[in-house]
């Protein structure tokens, strides 16, 4: 009987923190959107307001509709969905075949390559930076939308989360598909696919945000072309580096650029937070 | 005879090879297109980027390429007329200072948010969303939305201290306001990965030990300590070496939101090293060795914190 209303007590302190905390934690979101919406004398006039009195749409039109060579945000918006979308096909490809090999086939050495690769993501990538670029100039990527796919094809993470999910498939499953006659590429396609679609509904989110949200990366390959060829993080940092901006209008592209972020979060969540609690990695 | 006896192993060792080679050919069929890309873009790269700290390296114009030795480590390590030499210093002070008061209060409040949502107050999945959701915005949009939260003039902080009567904070353009902004701005964009992989440590304890511990009559704090800590001490350690190599990469916040400012006695006090290298490697005068001669020492000492922490952690559980 003590022990519950201690319990009692416990859930009702930690909910009045942690609601308060949630409160202060929507602010800066809920705030930009009021000025995003707010008329232009209303911005300087009720900074505080987090209900804007007259709203106005102007700025949305302006990003969206006109779509400006100056700020060109639905092109910015349109190639980082094109450049983040290929990259995510390409990619879960690339590593689930190779995640096939190291968990259901067996050869000499498979253990020893696999923890090899994973070694090596200790290795701080800020080595490699100054040797990419020089690499993307030799190769003629700079500027394209090449070096925004390409290099990153060879990243560990998502090859790990895929390898994680093939090695609880069941040994028998594959071995009376071998003795129905199928090979292994037979076997990836029809057996292990189907039963792994979670498995790259993780996988396929953290590597398509971690490509949308990419900054440094492409900042420095693009940053030389034309304002055409931006994906959203680097337009919007042009954004914000301009001098003479509009306040509302920064606080619409930003609001922009992560609405859809928001919706894909709140639709998959709980796969999202899952797959982080269980590996540990982003 | 003797003959015989040399070819037979090398006849040997090259069936060997074929056999491996077709007995194995699927798997490595597999691999193969994950291997190559691997080894060009993450295993190439590093070793070309040792081999070009050793150089004067012009990347658009090879040709003025010239092998120079350790003359670049010399130069930012113990020259100190060089500006490679202030560059360098200044933003290992900037970024270990970053470190330093980011991965505690990171560890620290992702642990007790953690710790609350673990006691399951009503709508505790809803609260675990909301301070999971801005690790999923890129920095870009982060900063746009905070900047002007921040704004001397007009900010929705300084107004809020306004309309409480207190007086103006000018966040962005005075020490230590410009490395507080950091940080709040940091802890609102990346706390929640660490507080959901901690939480899920807390989620796996078994439930019967607190109940143990109560009608022993332990208190919270107790528990906590006794049984809570220790059971997480693997999710404390991913965190902690996670968050000390984000901290240590740290670009985007002081880039965007301080430009590296403000300046106090001729020292930009928030350019952390990663800026320094990004402007030496591809700014103008662009000097691409020594800035790769910087990420190298930079990356020796990530290691070499990650190995310390990996000890001493491992000692502590």
């Amino acid at each position: 009987m003590k022990l519950k209303k201690e319990l009692r007590r416990r859930k009702r302190i930690s909910a009045i923190i942690l609601y308060s905390l949630a409160f202060l934690w929507m602010i800066p979101l809920v705030w930009s959107v009021a000025t995003s919406l707010k008329t232009d004398s209303e911005i300087t006039n009720n900074v505080l307001g987090l209900i804007p009195r007259d709203i106005t749409f102007h700025r949305y039109e302006k990003l969206l509709i006109e779509n400006s060579s100056e700020y060109p945000l639905l092109t910015w918006f349109l190639n980082s969905l094109f450049v983040a979308a290929i990259y995510t096909f390409l990619y879960l490809f690339i590593a689930s075949l190779a995640a096939y090999a190291f968990s259901i086939l067996k050869f000499k050495g498979r253990d020893k390559i696999f923890w090899f690769i994973l070694a090596t993501t200790m290795i701080p990538g800020v080595i490699n930076l100054v040797p990419m670029i020089t690499m993307m100039v030799d190769f003629g990527w700079m500027g394209s939308f090449l070096a925004l796919i390409i290099p990153g094809l060879g990243g560990v993470f998502g090859l790990f989360i895929i390898r994680q999910f093939f090695l609880q498939i069941p040994n028998e499953l594959i071995e009376s598909a071998q003795l129905d006659g199928l090979n292994h590429f037979g076997i990836y396609l029809k057996i292990v696919l189907p039963l792994s679609t979670s498995a790259f509904m993780v996988s396929g989110l953290f590597v398509f945000l971690g490509n949308w949200n990419d900054y440094l990366w492409p900042l420095l390959v693009m940053s030389g072309s034309g304002t055409s060829k931006f994906t959203l993080p680097v337009g919007l940092s042009v954004l914000q580096g301009s001098y003479n901006y509009d306040y509302g209008l920064t606080m619409a592209a930003a609001i922009i650029s992560i609405v859809p972020v928001i919706i894909v979060y709140i639709f998959t969540q709980e796969k999202i937070i899952e797959g982080i609690a269980r590996t540990g990695i982003k | 005879m003797k003959l015989k006896n040399i070819k037979k192993p090398k006849r040997n060792i090259l069936n060997l090879i074929w056999s491996n080679l077709k007995k194995n050919m699927t798997a490595y069929c597999f691999i193969l297109p994950f291997m190559i890309l691997f080894s060009v873009f993450f295993v190439f790269p590093f070793f070309y980027g040792i081999f070009i700290s050793f150089f004067k390296w012009n990347i658009f114009q090879p040709e003025k390429t010239a092998f120079v030795g350790l003359e670049n480590y010399i130069k930012i390590l113990f020259q100190s007329d060089s500006i490679y030499f202030d560059y360098f210093w200044s933003g290992l002070k900037n970024t270990f200072l970053f470190v330093l008061i980011s991965v505690p209060c990171l560890i620290g409040i992702a642990l007790f948010v953690a710790l609350l949502l673990d006691i399951e107050p009503p709508g505790y999945r809803f609260l675990r969303v909301v301070f999971f959701m801005p690790t999923v915005f890129s920095i870009s949009a982060v900063i746009l939305i905070w900047q002007w939260q921040f704004n001397t003039n007009g900010g929705f902080i300084n107004e809020l201290l306004i309309t409480l009567g207190l007086e103006k904070i000018p966040w962005l353009t005075s020490q230590p306001w410009a490395w507080i902004s950091i940080l709040i701005v940091t802890i609102w964009w990346t706390m929640g990965t660490n507080m959901v992989i901690l939480n899920a440590g807390l989620k796996d304890i078994d439930r019967s030990l607190y109940e143990a511990a109560e009608i022993d009559g332990a208190t919270y704090w107790q528990s906590l300590r006794y049984i809570s800590i220790p059971a997480i001490s693997n999710q404390l350690f991913t965190v902690t070496i996670l968050t000390t190599i984000a901290s240590f990469n740290i670009y985007g916040q002081p880039e965007m939101l301080t430009s590296g400012g403000p300046v106090i006695n001729g020292e930009f006090t928030t350019t952390v090293l990663m800026m320094r290298i990004r402007s030496i490697a591809f700014g103008a005068n662009a000097q691409p060795g020594v800035a790769a001669s910087m990420a190298v020492c930079l990356g020796i000492i990530m290691i070499c914190i990650s190995l310390f922490q990996a000890k001493y952690i491992k000692k502590l559980g």
